[in-house]
């Protein structure tokens, strides 16, 4: 049953040390600000989920967050490697992480089949590849009724799903629209959920067939304005490429990268005093 | 009329772009080949169906994308899916005519790989962004078009990682594993195009960019290349063809830039 809370009570309440936490979101609607109140609040020996880990994600990682990383395309997209990844998997910085890797179609797959509560998700895919070679949880399987090859991989069942939607309204039902990427599937096939939304409205006015996440299967909505910056969210801003080009040189070094973290999460209070954090640097530089 | 200068890199999405039919189901990789399908829907094939991942079906975007998902690809599509929904009934049901994919290595089969290079696998020398969607891509689609820059350290006898299969270890290979598509039908790159054989399915080299000797394409490849007897010239860019393809950079830029 949806509360409505303050993020950092969310993160608080729901995301424990050692859990599965998938932070969702496909170039669009990626939850920055709650990644963010996880680096914050000092959360350690997470196994976070992710198709496309990408930014957030390599904050958390360079945060000392997390000890494995299940994913199917890890890099900045457009712009190269995630560096703060690659640092932790060559050379254990800040903490060793492990990988298991995957394929989008089968990490689609697993979370279908978390949302579905069946035990592994089904796929043609993985055929011929090596990655099966190096990931022991892709197992192949025969097709009862065919005899077809058929690759299997265990379902998804995060400890906390959270996602960032365009709305919610007062009672907590979500409303996602554009790019929707997993993140049904993942609220679904999580035990726990935390949705941040641009704005909670009196009525979501949303069409019959719009993506709508019923109050009574999410734990915690939580207002935050910009709460996906600096991906975007369709219909009130765009995504900020400039801000993903800089991040390549902020991660590259390791005391840049920790002088960052410091002083624009762990110093800032919430998501608007960082964004103010973030707007005081650049008119000093 | 002049000779027209040109870049190679710009002779390469040219020469990928006309690969694809009109009205095509394209699947459409990030980066190279997404510049060239653009092209295409911009020239000779402008029924092209542009898909891609991130869930977004007949995207028209006004420049070109940075990530697989910028808003622009779904605000411009015809419809937009989940993810799940994509990957299981438009890809793996069979529905896209063609993929088109990029990669970091690739070998004489037309297998490729985005996951490692040099060392182990826990250890690699650079460690890529992954398979992403292109393992399915590559089984899926009923043909599947490659394109990179030709150099040997991405044209090797032998992969350090075989992410997503082409033609496998040779004719035999799809149908063992019973990929549904027929793999790669072309590899476009700076030099030329290669197709693989039809009896053997190695890749061969069958057109040189003009201006560019087969020698050259040979040395820039990591196995000894077979080359076509009839060794076409690719024709050269038209006018009509670099103004699009430059017009469409130079917007692509201009609205990068402008999010600071």
């Amino acid at each position: 049953m949806a509360r409505i809370l303050q993020l950092r009570d969310a993160v608080h309440d729901l995301v424990h040390d050692g859990d599965i936490v998938a932070l969702e979101g496909f170039t669009h609607l990626i939850p920055f600000a709650a990644g963010h109140e996880i680096i914050r609040q000092s959360r350690r020996d997470l196994t976070v989920i992710r198709m496309t880990p990408d930014v957030i994600y390599d904050q958390l990682i360079g945060a000392g967050c997390v000890s494995k990383l299940i994913f199917s395309w890890g890099g900045n997209p457009g712009v190269g490697s995630l560096h703060r990844l690659r640092d932790a998997v060559e050379n254990n910085w800040p903490v060793p992480l492990a990988i298991e890797e995957h394929a989008h179609a089968g990490m689609a797959a697993a979370y279908a089949a978390g949302a579905s509560g069946l035990p592994f998700g089904l796929l043609r895919g993985y055929l011929g590849s090596d990655l099966p070679k190096y990931n022991e949880r892709i197992k192949f399987i025969e097709c009862p009724f065919t005899g077809e090859r058929l690759a299997a991989v265990p379902a998804h069942r995060p400890d906390v799903g959270i996602i960032h939607a365009q709305k919610a309204d007062r009672k907590g039902n979500v409303l996602i629209r554009g790019l929707v990427g997993v993140q049904k599937e993942t609220v679904l096939a999580s035990k726990r959920s935390i949705v941040t939304v641009e704005e909670i409205v009196d009525s979501l006015e949303a069409p019959p067939n719009a993506v709508v996440l019923p109050y009574w299967v999410v734990s915690a909505v939580c207002e935050v304005q910009g709460g996906a910056f600096p991906s975007y969210a369709a219909g009130y801003y765009s995504r900020n490429n400039a801000f993903y080009k800089q991040w390549d040189n902020i991660a590259r070094d390791r005391e840049t990268f920790k002088a960052w973290v410091q002083r624009h999460v762990m110093e800032t209070r919430d998501f608007d005093d960082y964004k103010r954090s973030l707007e005081q640097a650049a008119t000093h530089a | 009329m002049p000779d027209l200068q040109y870049t190679s890199d710009e002779m390469m999405t040219i020469a990928a772009a006309r690969m694809v039919h009109n009205g095509a189901a394209l699947f459409v990789g990030i980066g190279l080949p997404s510049a060239a399908a653009n092209l295409a829907l911009r020239t000779h094939a402008p029924d092209t169906i542009l898909i891609y991942e991130s869930g977004t079906i007949g995207s028209k975007p006004a420049v070109l994308p940075l990530s697989i998902g910028d808003g622009e690809l779904a605000d411009t599509a015809d419809a937009v899916v989940s993810v799940p929904e994509m990957f299981a009934y438009w890809l793996q049901g069979g529905r896209i005519d063609l993929g088109f994919l990029g990669a970091a290595q690739i070998d004489k089969y037309a297998n490729i790989n985005t996951t490692v290079i040099g060392g182990t696998y826990q250890k690699p020398k650079v460690r890529l962004p992954g398979a992403g969607g292109a393992p399915e891509i590559a089984a899926s689609c009923k043909e599947v078009l490659i394109t990179l820059r030709q150099n040997k350290r991405a044209f090797v006898e032998r992969l350090d990682f075989v992410t997503s299969v082409g033609h496998g270890s040779g004719p035999s290979s799809r149908d063992e594993l019973r990929l549904p598509g027929k793999g790669p039908t072309a590899v476009i790159t700076d030099l030329g195009i290669l197709t693989p054989d039809p009896e053997t399915k190695e890749l061969t080299l069958t057109s040189v960019h003009p201006g560019v000797t087969p020698e050259t394409v040979a040395a820039e490849t990591g196995w000894p290349l077979k080359i076509a007897p009839q060794l076409q010239t690719t024709a050269p860019p038209t006018e009509h063809e670099l103004a699009v393809l430059r017009d469409l950079q130079e917007r692509t830029a201009k609205a990068h830039a402008g999010q600071a």
